[in-house]
């Protein structure tokens, strides 16, 4: 009765095969490597890219271990830290602005492990070290933005159609549209319906004054926010190629929050620094016709200009009209000025841009433009230079007392875009290299100790079967850590309790069929009939009880968070797992030992 | 063969039902009032705030530090050491105007200053909005489990057996809460997480007692129904305290080896571990009984059940 068919062997066999094969790279580590990507997709990756990477390196007498292809760039491994540094150095040098060169760590199992998709686990940040940031989309801004710009666009519509109007304005997350009769206020709900379908048109009469309110629909508001959302991520994305960190996450989060994960990042206040800049660049013209000095007296600035404050101290008037943004800028690159040797930053327009500022340029010879960095809703002149002559070509140069520090942040700025709205970090998990490492010590140790204590005890209680319940046990941590590295799940320090956890809690299943094979065999079963008794009557139990705290799992998968949300990926799978090696595994080591006597006077419990 | 528990006759422990169900009314009042009285100590996770550790070259002067931060400014700073004496951990309330993304950075230059050696080995900043959000998940997740656990228990068993397992499940939580009330232990994301585990794990307990209570209906035709139950519990006696001792074992491992991250982790457990037992043995199995389970309960459904319980044994 105690003997299984043999299918069961061999699928107890194939599992067995599966565990030893996805767990061992984890016994082989990683080594520090170097990666080089293209920025932005332009050069292509390929046998091109490896050739020039190995010869650079070979020039320069590095010793390396392995060069890979894959579709995200060429990795380099090396022997330690140190070379792997200076191989950054050197490839940075020598390949230029278009790649991103990034420290990495690299699997450094052989080839056919990797080959059949056996990696090592995925460690979490508190495992690996590094930074995590939780930032939130200030949506009420994105909307802000897009009412302003319907404002703008009302006011050119309505001119272009040469519908009277008394005034535009913004009016909370609204466009407010002044008549003096109903009659052009008509013609305009009719343009308005037209040309822009995302205003929800209300009529309002106020003081004799025939008013238009337009607000946005639902669905406009929502894919504004959406767009947001997207536009925020690439160009967090675009930030973060720049900063040069290997294998970052960048995820949405809810309706308006994005994570960021960079493995292994040391500066953080760098990190931190360009994640959160809402920079962007807008020209516009300074206003001359009117009175600085005086302006600044009343604290009124005249209609339609604001009052900014150049680099020098002086106060400067310019126009709330927007020429141009950085939303036309297609390079950025920091550098000199040909004359005064300062820093600063040259700009290359794509082709509308160039159109704009070429037209701009030529209508206000004579004149000056003020060119603003945005930041967090506040302007900042960095220079208003005159403009001497028409500017074609779409090159410009933008200089004024920045340091040559400020320029190549604003450069990098100016080149990943700008954020659609302003993000604030609402969570911040920063973890140290060092204590990366004593996390996964202790993780370990944790783990070990905790093992062989239950090992011992075991085998001491219940001698063979004792023996067998840990094999189970070993092959139950085995499976779990092989799915863990199969799944890529991320493992973190409660990750690795919660391996610990479930050694300690699949030992339950164990002890409940030795002890009913015990009662079995007090109550005057013959030595094989007690063994097929008590796995079959405690798998009802095992059953119960391992549900119970999957639904446990579960709840804490679903609600919890970062590291909790480790845990329980953990916890579900290893109750998995155990049901498989306890009841299975077990039986099948038993029925192997015992299966096959007829007559069986003794068992060893 | 080696026992421990080599009971011949059956302990009659509901008999003792009304002193147990009073000690356990007795601790479980203690923790209320300790949790109403104290209050959880809730860790950055919950309230929002930064927490900084940082680590000397050599033994760190706590006064030096909180002199540091006082002269930036920052007054209600806690400075304590952590682990070893080497170690600092610093804990900066939020701050409704400040940017506190911004706090830790110019907290390590501030320090930097006064020692180059120091090394920042790890920030978490939790704001206002992220740490209720947190607590209210938490909560949420506590209520999501104890429905999961009943229903589950409630359609393989019956309700009184569910009503009663969750009432010495909550006992447990209420206990384990009322702990890191009254010594005032950090309540943070990980212990929540621990004190869940452990929700699942215990009633583990009461489903193997409640397993025999039914098999024992069926077995026992003579037996009262406190008859039945406590040879339910006797003969389960053996591999309930073995169980636990095993996950102990584990627990402990992690309480020594584990350091402090782990160190209340395995605090909630251990607390969770030994007044499991007691409540799945002492509290659940009383309560059943005054709910008034009685054979009939099992009869017809019971049959059905059981079958259904061999027959899945038997594929595998």
């Amino acid at each position: 009765m105690n003997r299984y068919p043999l299918w069961k062997y061999i699928v107890i066999a194939v599992a067995l095969l599966f565990g030893l094969i996805y767990t061992l790279p984890n016994f082989y580590g990683e080594s520090p490597a170097v990666q080089v990507s293209p920025l932005r997709g332009m050069t292509k990756v390929d046998q091109g890219l490896l050739k020039q990477v190995d010869e650079a390196l070979k020039k320069g007498g590095f010793a390396v271990q392995g060069i890979a292809l894959d579709t995200a760039g060429v990795k380099v491994r090396f022997a330690d830290a140190e070379t792997q540094i200076k191989a950054k150095d050197l490839l940075q040098s020598q390949l230029g602005e278009n790649f991103v060169v990034a420290l990495n760590l690299v699997s450094s199992s052989p080839k056919w492990l990797s080959s059949l998709g056996a990696q090592p686990m995925y460690l979490g940040l508190d495992l690996r070290g590094g930074v995590h940031f939780l930032l939130q989309v200030d949506m009420k801004a994105a909307i802000t933005k897009a009412i302003e710009r319907h404002v703008g666009d009302t006011r050119t519509g309505l001119r272009e159609k040469k519908i009277a109007y008394s005034g535009v304005s913004r009016q909370g997350e609204a466009v407010e549209v002044k008549f003096r009769d109903a009659e052009s206020r008509g013609k305009a709900i009719e343009e308005l319906q037209k040309s822009a379908p995302d205003l929800l048109l209300k009529e309002v009469e106020e003081g004799g004054e025939f008013k238009l309110l337009g607000t946005l629909k639902q669905e406009a508001q929502k894919r504004i926010q959406e767009f947001a959302l997207q536009q925020n991520i690439t160009t967090l994305r675009n930030r973060i190629n720049e900063l040069g960190v290997a294998e970052p996450i960048i995820q949405q989060q809810g309706a308006d929050r994005v994570v960021v994960q960079l493995p292994g990042v040391q500066d953080t206040a760098k990190a931190k620094d360009i994640l959160g800049r809402t920079a962007t660049l807008e020209i516009r013209m300074v206003d001359e016709e009117h009175d600085v000095v005086a302006a600044v007296q009343s604290g009124q600035p005249p209609f339609g200009s604001e009052i900014y404050t150049e680099r020098k101290g002086l106060p400067l008037l310019v126009k709330k009209g927007v020429v141009l943004t950085g939303d036309y800028i297609s390079d950025a690159q920091p550098g000199f000025e040909s004359q005064s040797g300062e820093p600063a930053v040259h700009i290359s327009l794509d082709g509308r841009g160039a159109r704009i500022f070429k037209q701009v340029t030529r209508e206000n010879v004579g004149k000056r433009m003020a060119i603003l960095l945005i930041e967090k809703g506040k302007g900042e002149v960095i220079t208003a230079p005159v403009i001497r002559e028409e500017i074609g070509g779409g090159r410009v140069q933008i200089s004024g007392r920045m340091t040559s520090t400020e320029a190549s942040d604003v450069a990098l700025l100016l080149r990943a875009g700008a954020l659609a709205a302003p993000m604030d970090i609402v969570e911040e998990r920063t973890v140290g290299p060092s204590m990366g490492a004593e996390n996964i010590a202790k993780g370990f140790n944790s783990n070990i100790y905790g093992f062989i204590a239950i090992a011992v005890f075991m085998i001491f209680y219940y001698r063979f079967f004792g023996v067998i319940s840990t094999a189970a046990l070993a092959v139950n941590v085995l499976l779990l850590v092989a799915i863990l590295s199969l799944l890529q799940a991320t493992l973190t320090l409660p990750g690795m309790a919660g391996i610990a956890l479930t050694v300690g809690m699949a030992i339950d299943a164990n002890v409940l069929i030795n002890e009913r094979i015990r009662e079995e065999l007090r109550n005057g079963l013959s030595a094989q009939a007690a063994i097929h008794a008590g796995y079959e009557r405690a798998f009802a139990t095992i059953l119960d009880s391992n549900i119970t705290s999957l639904v446990a799992g579960v709840a804490l998968f679903w609600l919890g968070s970062g590291p909790v949300r480790g845990f329980a990926v953990v916890l579900c799978l290893g109750i998995l797992t155990s049901m498989f090696s306890a009841v299975l595994v077990s039986r099948g080591f038993v029925n192997l030992t015992y299966g096959r006597k007829a007559r069986l006077d003794k068992v060893s419990i | 063969m080696l026992e421990f528990f080599n009971i011949k006759r059956d302990i009659p422990f509901m008999s003792y039902a009304r002193v147990t169900t009073f000690i356990s009314l007795v601790t479980f009042i203690a923790a209320v009032a300790a949790l109403g009285l104290k209050g959880l100590n809730l860790g950055v996770d919950f309230t929002g705030g930064t927490v900084m550790e940082v680590s000397y070259s050599q033994a760190a002067d706590v006064h030096k530090v909180r002199a540091t931060l006082t002269g930036i400014g920052l007054h209600d700073a806690a400075v304590q050491n952590f682990g070893t004496s080497r170690d600092i951990m610093i804990r900066l309330p939020l701050k409704p105007d400040v940017s506190t993304a911004k706090l830790s950075e110019q907290v390590f230059q501030a320090l930097k200053g006064t020692d180059s050696t120091v090394e920042l080995r790890r920030v978490e900043f939790v704001g206002p909005q992220v740490g209720k959000e947190l607590y209210e998940n938490g909560a949420l997740a506590l209520l999501v489990v104890c429905l999961g656990i009943m229903a589950y228990l409630a359609m393989r068993f019956e309700w009184r057996f569910s009503v009663a397992a969750i009432i010495a499940n909550m006992h447990d939580v209420v206990i384990i809460l009322g702990f890191f009330a009254f010594f005032q232990w950090e309540f943070s994301l990980t212990v929540l997480a621990g004190v869940l585990a452990v929700l699942g794990y215990s009633v583990n307990e009461s489903v193997v007692v409640f397993d025999r209570v039914r098999e024992n209906f069926r077995k026992l035709r003579k037996a009262s129904v406190a008859e039945v139950i406590d040879n339910a519990i006797t003969r389960t006696m053996s591999r309930t305290i073995i169980t636990h001792t095993m996950t102990e074992l584990m627990v402990l491992s992690m309480f020594f080896f584990g350091g402090e991250a782990l160190h209340y982790f395995a605090l909630a457990l251990t607390i969770g571990i030994v007044f499991g037992i007691y409540s799945s043995v002492l509290v659940a199995s009383p309560i059943v009984m005054w709910l008034g389970i009685s054979r009939e309960d099992f009869l017809k459904p019971e049959k059905k059940e059981g079958e259904e319980a061999e027959a899945e044994a038997g594929t595998v």
